[in-house]
């Protein structure tokens, strides 16, 4: 099982071990730090990479690489979804998950860490638990701490670790009940040149905020449940109604908790809700391009699309762009020759476009890649697929929750290529 | 305030000053010192000189403080021992806390506390919470026993926590059910050959009950372990199969991946015309894309293990070829996996797009991918035939754009076009060779001389580009030098009166000039050729090329059936057998796809059984194979005994898999007992080879066939052989001699080309045909051969005369072995002479040619006695009583024709008989009468 875990930043200073088994050496980090020369960017560097003794596996996040180290043979993926979880908790802990915030924490850190594994097995993985077996930092706290001389650590078997909802724990209070929904959807796109879809596919989220009283047992019914063919749970979903009667029934964790996920694959037509007409020309033995973008609304459902920031890498003989945008900023980068403009929102009837000239390197011949452009944007109360909540009901508890539903559809991976 | 303050240090010294503080009458200074111990710990700063105060802080009702120490135990009770023995004391008290947290909390700190002494400590703790009332407690210890077996093996066994354990799978809590299974997988692997997840239907359905109740860690403990199960038929594989699959919704990628492994293994079981087996392809396509949104680490392990399940099912993925389309910016781990699956799901249907997006990405910037994706145009036009004219021209296009390195990937993948579609696209040659200056890439010139050389006739100036290469030889790779060689012999076969000169230069740099001896030898090789028979030379140079195989790259499908039993783990990233890489000398249980078996029950749907089996009209009294078998080994294997035999075919299949090298000596044990009264006639059943003995019982013994067999014992340890370790038995089998041989691979590297050779011997024992291992040994991997043998080979008397010499060769070395072979194998079947004959021929031997031997503790009655020789070639002529005493008198022939006699004398309710034994060469008796011993004996 997982042996090892060092955190390492950006710069390659290894600023945190913590070990299950016995004590690896921190030097096993070596080979880590060859593939990490080798890649040219820290998103590059293989997530598995083997070394005489250990097996090194990796994800890079917040600007962090958490590696672990194992010995034996593991399921690589067990090990890659717990260091996501570990980088989770301490998103959860403490807000944000970076080097200095670790550092200052970094008892909590340890406490969390031995909590979580014992002998390379996960123990304690969801937040609930963990924040019951130790209390997350709190100014407050810390200074009810100091005064009275209590800890932090809680001293009591947590509730939901053996019961069979582990997820929540019990005597939840709230004054206000209440549960919110959204419902949230990304496009991941590829669109050719000629402004065809290659592929298109959402990955769709319903992520819920509940503050319910007591042991409240949930039913979520959808207008077109067919949608949903390709669908993760949280624990909490009973997979048996899903089956028969495509109803999300639940007994849910208390607070904020991704409750589904779904896929709408690409052989499903995928509605487009942007396109962009692009003009990016470059000439040979000439020192100027000519580079024209514009935005337009295609199938938006009569939703305005807000937010929509433009995002293209510029080949490396770019030397600079004059450009000037209808609307929002825009900036490039001439050292990493990356283009981004601000637009905004799109006004159906004044669509936004930038235009201007590029300067080339003199002399050189014309760029043998073109750019791609990537798209961000987001529309409100829209899901794209058309998934729709019917109702949703509350069983188990007398009083009258508070209930709310929102739709947001967002650009996951959109590309664009000229 | 924040724990930062803990890495501030001060001049004077920080260990002193900790030391200080920890010796604080204060507790709250003692406990921000702990602290500030604990975070020097986590950066790698050495502070075990701190132990005994440390130490001394446990004692505390105060659960932070007491968990910080246990922290800072762990880290290095190892380096001080001796003070950590007084730590033990407190952990023997917390074990018996009324709080559960504290009594689990030190249970699993000891264990993690990797010192003997405390270790003689923990097991009496453990015994308790093993047992505990508290399933937390319980879940902990189980854990530990995992621990305490890596610290101590022996302990573990001995103190029967294995059995606790293993009674914990039945625990009412699954959250302790999944870490008990946990902990058993890990002893597991690391001890293959103890049986401690021994699994029956009662025990997967508990798992599967637990698996729907316990985390997500414990489903994927649970998962795996049925991965290991070999469910019974196909009836137990789809139930298994349909509880899992709800898995496959999970939102953990690990459970999802795992669950996808015990799918895809207990499909092998299922047949491919049940409504059933397509539902479950359909169900496993969604959630192997989902992985594909996760983030990209996770997507990299899942593209690895698709790539497998393509190749395995490429069915399940077939029209998913769009989730596969590289996004810009993937990392390129990502990207290079993908493209790969897009090649193996290529096909006519989607080559068309599949070309656009791989046109594409020959734009893209990275050159490691580019170089992949131009490759892969290449391989689709070999893939897909119809696709072959569109890829060409792609390729032209890209040679074009004169990016140096794309072109010189589109050279080497249009030679392979050229091989496989011979004089097609020689039309292209031309605007190859513009662009020859550019290579100069070992491959790509290589490979460009290889299309100039192919194709001389149609290059005119062939002989100066040929020639331009030839000016710097000596600077080229050996990979070009090889190449050019035969490219300028091409050359000269089919245009001799102009090329002359160059071939001659050519030669001469290749033998006289160069200290390469691959070079050397094929220049001498094609001068001889050339100066001997220029028609030969052209019959060999210029053969027809064997052609290329379609799909490149392939997995070998033996591999690629043990990886798919490993699908989520490290081997399937690495496509290696864990064998292959896994740290140590743990050794590795091989795992294999389950056969397909139909259940017994299939032939209660008439299509499913064979015409004109009698279907349910079976008597019940006559037990089948199956049921034999069964029964003999104590097997559940076959269909129960009401059932027809017709599923015994694949019974047998499943039962050789299983049994393998040991199913021998249960043969000896039962083959020469009475025989069953009413064996069945058997129906043209296939018969495994490991089995065939097995069936002279069912078909009457006392024929001629079997004679007997000795168990297989190890002639050749692997330490002796580089890793190569042969054991093995003699048989004769209706007049045929045998050697089978049990080859196991125990090296890291795969063995391959095998041959055998006997020494001379003294009845000439000679392989009758070449050893024939067919697939190379892999790591780890086992074989079984028969190899015929005859007794025409040159005789030499050896000592002892039953001595047998054998050379063993592989790709490795070779080795030698001796070993003795009983000598029954050589008795012949017509060794039965005629009474008279034998009066005469007993006389005829001179006394002192009589031996005489006792042969103790063999409980054989006369009748026994006699008829378990006859099934070796042992005769019985005749018997006689004379004063209560059983007289046998038999006869046997060797195969070089020496005739013995002997004289067997059975005394009633006396386990010991007397052989006499007469023989024209008294050399053979001793041999003759351990051939005796071994036959009555077994």
């Amino acid at each position: 099982m997982i042996h090892s875990l060092f955190l390492i930043n950006s710069s390659g200073d290894i600023f945190l071990e913590k070990h299950w088994k016995s004590v690896v050496s921190r030097s096993v980090c070596d080979y880590f730090f060859e593939a990490q020369e080798r890649a040219t960017e820290a998103e590059n560097v293989p997530p598995v990479i083997p070394t005489p003794h250990h097996y090194l596996l990796s994800v890079y996040r917040h600007k962090i690489f958490f590696v672990a180290v194992i010995q034996t043979e593991v399921p690589p993926l067990f090990v890659i979804e717990f260091l996501h979880r570990v980088v989770d908790t301490f998103q959860d802990y403490f807000g944000v998950c970076s080097e200095p915030m670790i550092k200052d924490n970094v008892v909590v850190v340890y406490e969390v860490l031995e909590e979580m594994l014992d002998n390379g097995f996960p123990l304690a993985t969801e937040s609930n638990i963990l924040k019951e077996l130790i209390k997350p930092p709190t100014i407050l706290r810390t200074v009810v701490n100091t005064i009275t001389g209590s800890t932090n650590v809680g001293n009591q078997l947590p509730t939901g670790q053996l019961s069979v909802v582990p997820w929540r724990r019990t005597g939840v209070k709230y004054t206000n009940n209440e549960a919110y929904f959204d419902v949230i959807e990304e496009i991941d796109a590829i669109i050719d040149k000629s402004g065809s879809t290659i592929t298109a596919e959402i990955q769709g989220v319903i992520d819920a905020c509940v503050k319910l009283t007591g042991m409240p047992d949930l039913t979520l019914s959808f207008m077109n449940p067919r949608l949903l063919d390709d669908v993760s749970f949280h624990p909490c979903v009973r997979f048996k109604r899903w089956e028969s009667e495509r109803i999300l029934s639940f007994i849910p964790p208390d607070g904020n908790f991704r409750l589904l996920s779904y896929h709408v694959s690409a052989q499903n037509l995928v509605a487009i809700p942007v396109y962009v007409k692009h003009n990016i020309s470059f000439r040979d033995s000439s020192s100027l391009g000519r580079f024209e973008i514009t935005v337009g609304p295609k199938q938006t459902m009569g939703k305005t699309i807000e937010g929509v920031i433009i995002l293209s890498q510029m080949p490396r003989g770019v030397l600079n762009m004059s450009l000037t945008p209808s609307q929002g900023t825009h900036t490039f980068d001439p050292v990493t020759k990356m283009l981004s403009w601000d637009v905004g929102k799109i006004n159906p009837q004044k669509l936004p476009s930038l235009k201007g000239t590029m300067s080339l390197q003199a002399g050189a011949s014309k760029p043998d890649e073109n750019p791609t452009i990537n798209l961000q944007f987001k529309i409100q109360q829209l899901a794209i697929s058309g998934l729709k909540v019917n109702r949703l009901d509350m069983y188990g508890e007398k009083y009258k929750p508070f209930k709310g539903i929102k739709y947001m559809t967002k650009a996951g991976k959109f590309q664009v290529r000229t | 305030m924040t724990d930062s303050k803990y890495f501030t240090t001060t001049k004077k010294g920080e260990i002193f000053e900790l030391k200080a503080e920890l010796n604080s009458d204060k507790k709250e200074k003692k406990k921000e010192a702990v602290k500030k111990v604990i975070a020097s710990m986590t950066v790698g700063k050495d502070v075990s000189a701190l132990f005994p105060d440390v130490v001394n802080c446990m004692q505390t009702d105060n659960l932070e403080l007491k968990k910080l120490v246990y922290l800072y135990l762990m880290n290095y009770a190892k380096s001080q021992p001796d003070m950590a023995i007084m730590a033990v004391n407190t952990f023997v008290k917390d074990c018996e806390d009324p709080n559960p947290l504290i009594r689990a909390l030190a249970v699993r700190t000891m264990g993690c506390i990797r010192v003997d002494k405390i270790t003689e400590y923990l097991c009496e703790p453990l015994r308790k919470c093993l047992k505990d009332e508290d399933p937390y407690v319980r879940k902990t210890a189980a854990v530990c026993v995992a621990k305490l077996h890596d610290i101590n093996a022996q302990l573990v066994e001995d103190q029967g926590f294995l059995d606790t354990l293993k009674d914990l799978i039945s625990d009412s809590n699954p959250m302790v059910v999944a870490n008990a299974v946990a902990a058993l997988s890990e002893i597991a692997e690391s001890h293959p050959s103890s049986n401690l997840l021994d699994l029956n239907p009662q025990s997967i359905n508990k798992l599967l009950t637990a698996l729907n109740e316990c985390t997500e860690w414990g489903q994927i403990f649970i998962l795996d372990c049925l991965a290991n199960y070999m469910p019974k038929d196909d009836r137990e594989a789809q139930s298994i199969c349909e509880r899992v699959t709800p898995r496959l919704s999970h939102a953990n990628s690990a459970v999802v991946l795992s669950a996808v492994k015990v799918l895809m293994k207990f499909m092998e079981m299922l047949s491919k015309d049940l409504d059933y087996y397509g539902t479950l392809l359909k169900k496993l396509a969604p959630p192997l894309v989902t992985l594909l949104s996760a983030e990209p680490e996770l997507q990299y392990v899942a593209l690895r293990n698709i790539n497998l399940i393509v190749q395995k099912r490429p069915e399940i993925l077939k029209h998913e070829m769009k989730v596969f389309f590289v996004k810009y910016n993937d990392p390129i781990y990502v990207k290079l996996e993908k493209l790969d699956i897009m090649i193996r799901l290529a096909s006519q249907a989607n080559i068309a797009q599949v070309l656009a997006e791989l046109k594409e990405y020959a734009t893209e910037v990275d050159v490691d991918f580019v170089r992949k994706a131009v490759r892969a145009i290449g391989r689709c036009a070999i893939k897909v035939e119809q696709s072959a004219e569109r890829c060409v021209s792609t390729l032209l296009d890209l040679i074009q754009t004169k990016v140096n390195y794309v072109v010189q990937e589109a050279i080497v993948v249009i030679k392979d076009i050229f091989r496989k579609y011979p004089n097609k696209y020689e039309s292209v040659i031309a605007t190859l060779c513009e662009n020859l200056d550019s290579l100069d890439e070992p491959e790509a010139r290589a490979a460009m001389i290889w299309i100039v050389g192919e194709y001389a006739e149609r290059i005119d100036n062939a002989d100066e580009l040929l020639e331009s290469f030839l000016e710097g030889f000596h600077d080229e790779s050996t990979q070009v030098q090889l190449q050019l060689l035969t490219a300028i012999v091409k050359l000269f076969l089919k245009k001799p009166t102009e090329t002359q000169e160059l071939v001659q230069q050519v030669l001469s740099l290749a033998t006289q000039d160069s200290d390469n001896p691959d070079l050397r030898d094929r220049g001498y090789i094609y001068w001889r050729l050339l100066s001997t028979d220029p028609v030969a030379a052209k019959e060999v140079v210029l053969a027809e090329k064997p052609l290329i195989s379609e799909e490149t790259d392939l997995i070998e499908p033996t591999l690629l059936d043990e990886l798919i039993c490993y699908i989520g783990t490290l081997a399937s990233v690495y496509h290696k057998p864990p064998s292959a890489f896994v740290e140590g000398g743990r050794g590795v249980v091989h795992k294999s796809l389950p056969p397909r078996t139909a259940s017994n029950e299939s032939t209660e749907s008439p299509e499913a059984a064979p015409a004109g089996a009698p279907t349910g009209e079976q008597p019940d009294v006559i037990p089948t194979q199956g049921d034999l078998l069964g029964d003999l080994l104590n097997l559940d294997l076959g269909p129960p005994v009401s059932g027809p035999p017709l599923a015994t075919s694949s019974v047998q299949m499943g039962a050789v898999d299983l049994l393998g090298g040991g199913l021998d000596s249960l043969i000896g044990d039962t083959n020469f007992g009475a025989p069953p009264a009413a064996a069945p006639a058997r129906p043209g059943a296939p018969i495994g080879s490991g089995l065939s003995d097995l069936f002279d019982l069912t078909s009457g013994v006392g024929t001629l066939s079997g004679s007997y067999v000795a168990p297989k014992a190890v002639w050749l340890p692997a330490m002796k052989a580089k890793g190569l370790e042969i054991s093995g038995t003699f048989t004769r089998q209706v007049g045929s001699i045998s050697m089978d041989l049990q080859l196991t691979n125990k090296a890291l590297q795969v063995m391959m080309d095998f041959a055998i050779q006997f020494n001379r011997n003294s009845f000439g024992l000679a392989p009758a045909a070449p050893l024939q291992v067919h697939a190379p040994l892999s790591p780890n991997q086992t074989v079984e051969i028969s190899l015929p043998l005859n007794t025409v080979g040159s005789v030499m008397k050896m000592d002892p005369l039953n001595n047998l010499q054998v050379a063993v060769k592989n790709n490795i070395d070779i080795f030698y072995f001796s070993t003795l072979y009983p000598l029954h194998i050589l008795f012949v079947e017509d060794g039965k002479m005629d009474r008279q004959m034998f009066l005469a021929t007993w006389k005829d031997i001179p006394n002192e040619n009589e031996a005489q031997f006792q042969i103790r503790d063999c409980p054989l009655n006369a009748e026994a006695v006699s008829s378990r020789l006859q099934s070796s070639n042992i005769f019985t002529i005749a018997k006689r009583n004379v004063e209560g005493q059983d007289m046998l008198y038999q006869s046997l022939k060797l195969t070089n024709g020496i005739w013995v006699l002997a004289e067997l004398r059975i005394q009633p309710g006396n386990t010991s008989f007397t052989l006499s034994l007469k023989c024209r060469a008294p050399e053979v008796s001793p041999h003759v009468y351990q051939a005796y011993e071994t036959i009555l004996k077994n």
